[in-house]
């Protein structure tokens, strides 16, 4: 399990629990993070569970496969080094206590 | 508006309908009316990972309820919707209760075609369309594969071949019945077909192409196989059935409104009626031209949604950008764009032998869609020309080393 911390866009801060295994996406939507859509349900083909990982900690995440970073080209907000899909980050002991930033707008 | 508005479905297009009112400054009473008995959830994970038993239903959520009463969308699940009275402009409820509405949106979804063959009437012949369906597919896989039964899955579209890939990796047997001489004949292109033949063959699924199913033959009030009408028995302890959709337009055409095929709406999402609009699988969607445009996915039910707010609001926001489809089957993600439909060319981009590439469709000498398989790069680019109008020549797209987004830049 990773406590991961979600700053809306609006500055509001979510803290929530997410289980190992889970994805970001999955643990924000479930449990009423706002500025996550994951519209297509976690298979990577939507782009709109953008996130902004705190770039620190960037090198804790399992690197982006190809049609991740592919995919990036297509989100609605602008695209950051630290940009990810937050359905393609799975929680695991060492994502504890990460920060993610959600952009304005997912779509 | 003053409202209340009622959303008639709570799923993607339902959801999405309630949050872009929400967005876009509507403050008035809101009903998401949902007849399942769960809140909002992802349904493509349905044919694959749920299926396969990697996921908890929470994973599912696609929206958790505290969100939704935040946004004072008030979600009521397990409610029936039975007629509409435009007069009144009220919902009517399969227990009698009315809900007046200034706003209507009628997210209703579609229901999967049922097989019409003697015996199919029996628990373990199954569509996939709700998480119930899916629980109760789950059930009899696993039975299959601990009991050594094969799989019969009726269809091979995309449903159905999720399905027989999740059958397999479950090690079920697995044996596909198709009506057409290949898979996936009306969207893929033809060297697409072979090559997805091809992927399950690899993985043991046994095609039968130019099926015929006749009958399903019980025993115990169970299928226990699948009669072809050339006499053929395919043995099942599951008989999966994805033979299409059809949208759920009843109530809508009980209350007079224009259908055909599905709710017929214009691109902003309006129906026939200026208080009712329409979103999502429900619907069919009147183009330009006088036809009909029927779509199953979630972008056109995620735009319709944001469509049909906009229209209660009084807004025009048309949704006329390149459709968009995705199926995950083995570790293959296939990405369409455009509409293959009346396709007469078709050019492979980079080689059907490598991890990745591309079939580029083309209508009398025009791009109208691409595959891409493991390529999300060329899918994006594809959208992004097709949006654009335009086409790259056909040589051009079958040389790799021509780089198409030039030109989007000319």
């Amino acid at each position: 399990m990773a406590h991961i911390t979600f700053v809306e866009a609006d500055g509001r801060s979510v803290t929530v629990d997410v289980a190992d295994g889970w994805s970001l996406m999955q643990g924000a939507t479930n449990q009423g993070v706002d500025g996550i859509l994951g519209a297509c349900g976690g298979a990577c083909c939507c782009a709109t569970c953008h996130c902004y990982v705190d770039p620190a900690r960037l090198g804790d995440l399992a690197p982006p496969d190809d049609i991740e970073l592919d995919m990036l080209q297509n989100t609605a907000a602008e695209r950051r080094p630290n940009s990810r899909l937050a359905c393609q980050i799975t929680a695991s002991p060492a994502l504890d206590g990460l920060v993610v930033t959600l952009p304005d707008t997912q779509e | 508006m003053n409202g209340p508005v009622v959303i008639v479905g709570a799923g993607q297009a339902g959801v999405g309908a309630a949050e872009a009112l929400r967005a876009a400054g509507y403050g008035g009473e809101l009903l998401l009316l949902g007849d399942e008995p769960h809140g909002p959830y992802h349904r493509p994970p349905l044919s694959k990972a749920w299926l396969a038993g990697e996921m908890e239903s929470a994973q599912l959520t696609m929206r958790a309820p505290e969100l939704l009463a935040r946004k004072n969308i008030d979600l009521r699940t397990g409610v029936t919707v039975t007629a509409v009275d435009r007069a009144a402009r009220q919902v009517v409820l399969a227990d009698g209760t009315r809900l007046p509405y200034a706003g209507l949106v009628l997210a209703t979804g579609a229901t999967p075609r049922a097989l019409a063959l003697s015996g199919a009437d029996v628990p373990n012949v199954l569509a996939l369309r709700t998480r119930a369906d899916a629980d109760a597919m789950r059930e009899w896989l696993d039975r299959c594969a601990a009991a050594g039964q094969p799989v019969v899955v009726v269809g091979g579209g995309f449903i159905g071949l999720e399905v027989a890939a999740t059958a397999r990796k479950k090690g079920a047997a697995v044996t596909v019945l198709e009506a057409a001489p290949r898979l996936l004949g009306r969207v893929l292109a033809p060297m697409l077909s072979d090559w997805y033949a091809d992927l399950h063959r690899s993985h043991g699924v046994r095609l039968v192409f130019d099926a015929r199913p006749a009958s399903i033959e019980t025993a115990n009030g169970r299928a226990v196989a699948v009669r072809g009408a050339d006499g053929t028995r395919h043995p099942a302890g599951l008989v999966v059935v994805g033979i299409g959709v059809q949208p759920n337009d009843a109530v809508a055409r009980a209350a007079g409104l224009e259908c055909e095929r599905g709710i017929v709406v214009d691109a902003c999402a309006r129906t026939s009626d200026p208080h009712i609009t329409a979103a999502g699988d429900c619907t069919a969607r009147r183009l330009a031209d006088g036809g009909l445009l029927r779509l199953e996915s979630v972008q056109n039910a995620t735009e319709q949604a944001k469509s049909a707010a906009a229209a209660l609001m009084g807004e025009e926001r048309p949704f006329t950008a390149t459709p968009w489809f995705w199926s995950d089957q083995y570790d293959r993600k296939l990405q369409m764009a455009g509409l293959s439909g009346g396709a007469d060319q078709w050019v492979v981009r980079g080689s059907l032998d490598a991890a990745s590439f591309s079939v580029f469709h083309y209508r009398a000498g025009r791009l109208v869609s691409a595959d891409s398989v493991n390529n999300a790069r060329e899918h994006l680019l594809v959208r992004r020309l097709l949006d654009a109008g335009v086409s790259p020549a056909p040589a051009q797209a079958a040389d790799s080393a021509f780089d198409l987004a030039a030109l989007l830049r000319a």
